[in-house]
């Protein structure tokens, strides 16, 4: 493989896909060239376009519906799917054929992600695609684009960079480097999108960011995607006399994002078209959440503004007799934005978890709180002790704080074009701070909101070989196994389980954790099962260390991992003690590994993502 | 003149007049008054898909006759179809408005003066003429380009002209129409829908 030549982030997101690069021979130090493809895709069908992002939709035709030559692309006749704008558009109406939000049925711990389950509503004829093939065609489609636009420069030859959430799992981090396995991605590299888009700032301000942040800064990084909220804490620290930063922790999954709250909006409007007698039918209500998303813009952005018209046109041809018109006003937008997805708490409070009413749909886990700030609020609470372990840190905390105090603030995502969100989550944060008589966030600005994920990987692949600062921080998780405590069992009760540290906090990419002394046996020809935790505040434990007791806050349940010893040279049923081994692959993915004794051999341990029934 | 504050209305036929210059030669100024009077009418041929748009005929009687060229129908049936997906724009011409007050046409217009504005946006990098503010003084030289300038009014004596700036003019300097695969029948610019 040649040297290569560019630097290629991809930006692989819940609703839209992006895809940016870094030209090595056109940059030097922090001085970069830096462009994002025009996505060649299908628009309309037999219609080709380039945009700068490729909507991460897929449809699936009935084999009637198109003429032959609809679905080809430039560079191929034969599909028989289409990704991008024409399946957003074209799904719009068909969505019984439409997938969308694969990225959040990967990481979706209920369902089997390898299974074909998507669309999820769909009748049984149409022929269903599971979560990982759908990424994996989002994926192929951007190699493919690349490629088209770039014949002198292969895209197998470049170096890549895939973003994914930070709070993603090592079952769904594995799945999406799977997927890009499978789309020709080679080589390819893993960054958390908070981390993308604080590289991507740090980009944009030409080498200036070190007058802007000073050794002892907490930057946290408030990502709002389409689909899903992620939340990162980066601390500045001081190390031989250069500026580090160092990623000190991630939040939880939080499946909740600008499309949730453009849906509550045309939800409050069509009660309100409902209570005047207009019932909108569930096309008119697609048509008026695009309505709504730019009724809320206009609103966010202009402070004059007390409502803005909304027109729903109708299906039909007769556009003036048939259309519904309504309006949305400030009240209703601060009803529904402001108090409902950005409330102004105080510091204490939590997240509402309401018990799941009766029987649980197969459908997607989202937030039942939608409050961004009070996720925010118990993110910080839980992270009180985060600074603890990293040197030369530990006395910028003030004693005897409920949560631990950022420095400054950095916004990602489209919902914070408006100043009046921005404004609304630092006041409230600032309110937090003033109460323990801390001194106010800074905001960081001048972050590209839209594309500053897919920037920031390209930026990263280029700092990667050496040129600008990394971030640092490793995994944001301890890994734990479950195993069956020697305590007495007591009738009528599950036997209580130990957890026991497979993999501890801060693993830097490339690195191995040390074999710990407990062995398991494995019944050789045979699947076992492990339970697996894992822990985004436990700093401390080391490979080996054994936990009895735990706290639901400190420890959640993953997926299961399951090791199977193959039967060769041995014979089936018999029990071999080995250890369990982990390590951080390069791309960024944990991998487990079972180690028999007294051989050279090693078995990977796989993540069971076939779903499990109680989760 | 009214052309400092266009209505809603208005500014769809300035949308509509935009449309044709691309089509056309570039006789901009000529086609904006064409449109004015009949742009619904020259938008009808699109039923008949074979011979559309017939070209400008150029008065210019200059010695050697100019050379016609045909417009090429595809790109503007192409350019009639994002104008009906994205602000249905067929079907509001098309409608009979006389029945309708004013505040239900106004809510309609909103349709297809957003849908509008984002094909051109899209699909074209439209900036004006002269940059200058309307009603500014202008002074035009000698050998002063007049097809991206036309004079009005005491037409008299030599450059360099001097005047008042009556309409900034428009000027499309990129044009970025989706691509078509060669079978595709373009004289559909919008499918009828059947819901089952």
């Amino acid at each position: 493989m040649s040297e290569p030549r560019y630097s290629i982030g991809i930006d692989l997101g819940t609703t839209h896909c992006a895809l940016s690069y870094v030209d090595f021979a056109g940059s030097d130090g922090e001085k970069t060239t830096q462009d994002v493809l025009p996505i060649t895709q299908l628009t309309a069908p037999a219609t080709i376009d380039d945009l700068p992002l490729l909507p991460s939709f897929l449809y699936l035709p009935h084999p009637s519906e198109l003429a032959p030559f609809d679905l080809g692309l430039p560079w191929t006749g034969g599909r028989d799917f289409a990704v991008g704008e024409m399946a957003r558009s074209r799904g719009a109406g068909t969505p019984i054929r439409l997938v969308s939000s694969a990225k959040s049925w990967l990481c979706h711990p209920g369902v089997d992600r390898r299974a074909a389950i998507l669309p999820n509503d769909a009748p049984p004829e149409v022929t269903r695609v599971s979560p990982l093939e759908t990424s994996i065609r989002y994926l192929t489609h951007l190699r493919e684009a690349w490629d088209h636009g770039h014949p002198d420069a292969p895209f197998s030859e470049q170096e890549i960079t895939v973003t994914i959430p930070a709070s993603f799992d090592p079952a769904a981090r594995e799945l999406t480097a799977e997927a890009a396995q499978a789309a020709g991605y080679a080589g390819m590299t893993l960054l958390e999108e908070p981390q993308a888009a604080l590289y991507s700032w740090i980009q944009k301000t030409d080498g200036q960011w070190r007058k802007q942040v000073r050794v002892g800064d907490i930057i946290l990084v408030v990502d709002v995607g389409g689909g899903t909220t992620d939340l990162s804490l980066i601390a500045v620290i001081e190390r031989e006399g250069n500026l580090e930063l160092h990623r000190v922790a991630v939040g939880e999954h939080i499946l909740l994002g600008g499309d949730n709250m453009d849906l509550a909006l045309a939800h409050v409007v069509a009660r309100k078209l409902a209570a005047q007698g207009t019932q909108p039918d569930p096309w008119q209500l697609r048509a008026l959440t695009y309505a709504c998303r730019a009724a809320k813009e206009t609103l966010l952005t202009d402070a004059t503004a007390d409502a803005v018209p909304l027109v729903v046109p109708s299906r039909g041809a007769k556009l003036i007799g048939g259309s519904i018109r309504a309006e949305l006003t400030r009240d209703e937008l601060t009803q529904t934005i402001l108090q409902g997805f950005f409330p102004q708490v105080d510091s204490a409070a939590r997240p509402v978890s309401r018990a799941r009413a009766g029987l649980t749909q197969l459908g997607l886990p989202y937030a039942q709180d939608a409050a961004v700030t009070r996720h925010l609020a118990a993110f910080l609470g839980r992270q009180v002790a985060a600074l603890a372990e990293l040197e030369g840190l530990q006395s910028t905390q003030p004693e005897g704080t409920s949560f631990l105090h950022p420095t400054a603030m950095l916004f990602n995502g489209g919902v914070f074009k408006s100043p009046l969100l921005v404004e609304r989550i630092l006041q409230t944060l600032n309110g937090w701070l003033a109460a323990e008589g801390a001194a106010p966030a800074r905001l960081l600005e001048g972050a590209d909101l839209d594309l500053a994920v897919a920037r920031g990987a390209a930026y990263y692949g280029y700092v990667k070989r050496g040129q600008g600062v990394r971030i640092r921080g490793g995994i944001a998780r301890a890994f734990y196994i479950a195993v069956e405590s020697a305590m007495p069992a007591v009738p009528g009760l599950e036997p209580p389980i130990q957890a026991l540290c497979v993999a501890p906090f801060g693993m830097e990419e490339g690195t191995e954790a040390e074999l710990p002394t407990q062995e398991f046996g494995l019944v050789v020809g045979e699947p076992v099962h492990f339970r697996f935790f894992g822990s985004s505040v436990r700093r401390q434990d080391q490979v080996g260390t054994l936990l009895d007791y735990w706290s639901p806050e400190e420890l959640q349940e993953l997926d299961e991992i399951q090791a199977t010893l193959p039967p060769e040279g041995r014979s089936p049923g018999e029990i071999v003690a080995v250890k369990l081994h982990a390590r951080v692959t390069e791309a960024g993915t944990l991998e487990l590994e079972a180690i028999p004794r007294g051989t050279g051999e090693r078995w990977k341990v796989e993540f069971d993502v076939r779903g499990n029934a109680n989760a | 003149m009214t052309d400092s504050n266009v209505s809603f209305l208005g500014r769809i036929s300035l949308a509509v007049g935009t449309f044709f210059s691309i089509l056309g030669d570039g006789e901009f100024a000529a086609r904006v008054q064409r449109l004015r009077s009949g742009a619904p009418a020259t938008a009808a041929p699109v039923a008949t898909p074979a011979p559309v748009a017939a070209p400008a005929p150029t008065p210019a009687p200059q010695p050697a006759a100019p050379t016609l060229k045909q417009a090429s129908p595809d790109a503007a049936l192409q350019l009639l179809g994002l104008l009906q997906r994205d602000a249905r724009f067929i079907d509001f011409v098309e409608e009979d408005v006389a029945g309708y007050s004013d505040a239900d046409i106004g809510a309609a217009a909103r349709v297809v003066h957003g849908g509008c504005r984002t094909v051109l946006r899209e699909h074209f990098t439209i900036r004006p003429v002269r940059e200058e503010a309307e009603g500014s003084r202008v002074t035009l030289p000698e050998g002063f380009d007049a097809t991206a300038v036309r004079l009005t009014g005491n037409v008299v004596g030599k450059a360099p002209f001097t005047g008042s700036l009556s309409h900034r003019g428009w000027r499309v300097e990129d044009v970025r129409l989706p691509k078509l695969a060669a079978s595709h029948d373009a004289s559909v610019i919008a499918a009828a829908e059947v819901e089952l």
